[in-house]
């Protein structure tokens, strides 16, 4: 098995401030993170609003650079801070954002979003990005006569669906999800889960999911790396991470999730009629 | 005597295509003390039928029903001026998305005074005295110093929690919280829930908890009413709808969460409803 995905030691900072009388000061987003994705995995990242997994994301998909450390991409090393990123790098990672309300041009109709893509970042003809953008359409579930609408005229649901359309077009091998489900019904959200775990299957995709929900991350994840104020403060396989918590915030996390099945309703009732 | 009694509620929009039925025949009860949550997707009309009691929904939406009565009083003959004096006082309303409930323009210490002046009279010195209580009730550090925050100045959770102090300040009979913690994270959810808790039973409001979070309800509820398409699907206390669902709906709900996973793959709401759509009249 080969790592798709690998971050040595990950520093991100962020300057703030500097105005007329405010101090500059420094905000370490993300102090320091390793980890790997192997081909074909899943690895979630998990921790609360501002914890830096969205800055993490950022710098996976090639969107800013980190401060400091090391990022491999299929064994390669991607620094964009000192090289200009090719095309060929950009086609190998694609991001999913968690507003599928917001991370579509509403003046775009599905067909050119899907083509958008290809016509940026290679050049296929005009025929061919139609006939893939349309195969796209079809594979997450869509029909044909969806092609030529524009954004509105969908459902969340089905926004997500053209939003990982669009990420696909380039045969990627890395995904990035940004709190992917977390805007979805729960019924929609079961049927998301299903279109990805079946679209990882087929092309062999390697996920870095991010999300808040244990629920989710308990369902799709091969890995779990858990996030607390830009430090990885748990990493480890799916299993063992929710077997055996090691650090204080992962337990804290666990035990604020809600749970759904009968003994805790019934444990919860007693306590109430109790008191 | 129930707090809360709606009987064959009917919620119409106009549209620019026709009629709109966004609640079609539901009712409902909530006794005084009790903890209701109303489950549902988004366009089950759970959040509208709660607007339609509170009085809130836009002049486009007609609103029918055989029975809306709130403490004995008939909410359908209510005029504007005797709702307003209700609305916010006796009943009182929390939304999902706390940053935006709250004005940013004003302080949150001259919001909470806002309602006990409109309602309850009270002095300059007595609606301060009041809103420190308030904040200190439901857990803001520092309240009397935080009362010249804005919004901007304070996280996600804090401003739900003066959103929840607004709510209570007239001290409610019944208190509606739609998708209080939606927009929170799951730590802050549980402080969020733990707090309508507390206060539900020492005060002992009625409150109805809207939400889509089958966690929640489970965390929460007393008696739960499942809701889709504008209709009511199932009502039953929370026990026995986790443990023995009558409709498919609320089955495919249940096995639609993570948690409950058999196999790689997850059931979707349409491998059960087969024979249980709603009619065509109150599709979404």
């Amino acid at each position: 098995m080969t790592a798709v995905l690998e971050a040595r030691n990950l520093v991100r900072d962020y300057h703030v401030g500097g105005g007329l009388f405010a101090k500059p000061r420094t905000v370490h987003a993300v102090k320091g993170v390793s980890f790997s994705v192997e081909k074909g995995r899943t690895l979630a990242i998990v921790g609360e609003s501002g914890c830096g997994k969205s800055t993490l994301a950022r710098i996976v998909t090639l969107i800013d650079p980190a401060t400091a450390g090391e990022l491999f991409i299929e064994g390669q090393k991607v620094d964009i801070a000192k090289d200009k990123l090719t095309p060929e790098m950009r086609q190998k990672v694609q991001i999913i954002f968690q507003n599928p309300y917001g991370s579509l041009n509403p003046r775009q109709k599905i067909g050119d979003v899907l083509g958008e893509p290809l016509l940026i970042n290679t050049d296929m003809p005009a025929s061919e990005r139609r006939d893939r953008a349309m195969a796209m359409l079809k594979k997450v579930g869509l029909a044909e006569e969806h092609f030529a609408r524009y954004p509105h005229m969908f459902s969340g649901g089905q926004r997500q669906r053209i939003a990982i359309a669009r990420a696909l077009m380039l045969n990627p091998s890395l995904l990035v999800l940004d709190e992917p489900v977390s805007a979805l019904d729960l019924s929609v959200q079961a049927q998301v889960l299903n279109l990805l775990a079946d679209l990882q299957d087929e092309f062999q995709l390697t996920y870095v999911f991010i999300s808040h929900d244990l629920s989710v991350v308990r369902y799709i994840a091969d890995e779990v790396m858990v996030m607390y104020f830009g430090e990885a403060v748990e990493y480890g396989p799916r299993d063992e991470v929710f077997a055996n918590p090691k650090h204080d915030y992962t337990k804290t996390l666990f035990a604020a999730t809600p749970r759904a099945d009968v003994a805790s309703i019934k444990a919860r009732l007693a306590r109430k009629a109790a008191a | 005597m129930p707090l809360l009694e709606i009987e064959n509620l009917v919620v119409e929009f106009a549209t620019a295509a026709g009629q709109f039925r966004a609640v079609d025949g539901v009712s409902l009860s909530v006794e005084p003390r009790e903890v209701l949550a109303i489950v549902g997707e988004s366009g089950s009309g759970k959040s509208v039928s709660m607007l339609a009691v509170m009085g809130l929904l836009p002049w486009s939406a007609k609103v029918t029903a055989d029975r809306m009565e709130f403490d004995g009083v008939d909410l359908m003959t209510l005029t504007p001026a005797e709702r307003r004096k209700m609305v916010g006082k006796d009943m009182a309303m929390i939304f999902q998305e706390p940053m935006a409930s709250l004005n940013p323009c004003f302080t949150v210490g001259f919001q909470i005074e806002e309602v006990l002046a409109v309602h309850m009279g009270m002095s300059r010195a007595e609606r301060r005295a009041r809103a420190i209580e308030l904040l200190d009730l439901v857990g803001i550090p520092d309240p009397a110093d935080r009362l010249s925050s804005f919004p901007h100045q304070m996280s996600g959770g804090q401003c739900q929690r003066v959103m929840i102090a607004i709510a209570i300040a007239c001290n409610p009979k019944l208190l509606i919280a739609d998708e209080p913690t939606t927009a929170l994270d799951v730590t802050i959810q549980k402080q969020i829930l733990d707090l309508l808790v507390s206060l539900q039973e020492k005060y002992g409001m009625g409150l109805i908890m809207i939400t889509h979070n089958m966690g929640v309800v489970a965390e929460t509820a007393d008696r739960v009413i499942v809701q889709y398409k504008g209709r009511k699907m199932e009502e039953a206390d929370v026990l026995s709808l986790f443990e023995n669902p009558k409709s498919n709906y609320t089955r495919a709900l249940l096995s639609a969460l993570p948690d409950n996973a058999t196999g790689d793959r997850l059931p979707t709401i349409s491998d059960y409803l087969v024979d249980e759509q709603p009619a065509a009249g109150a599709a979404s």
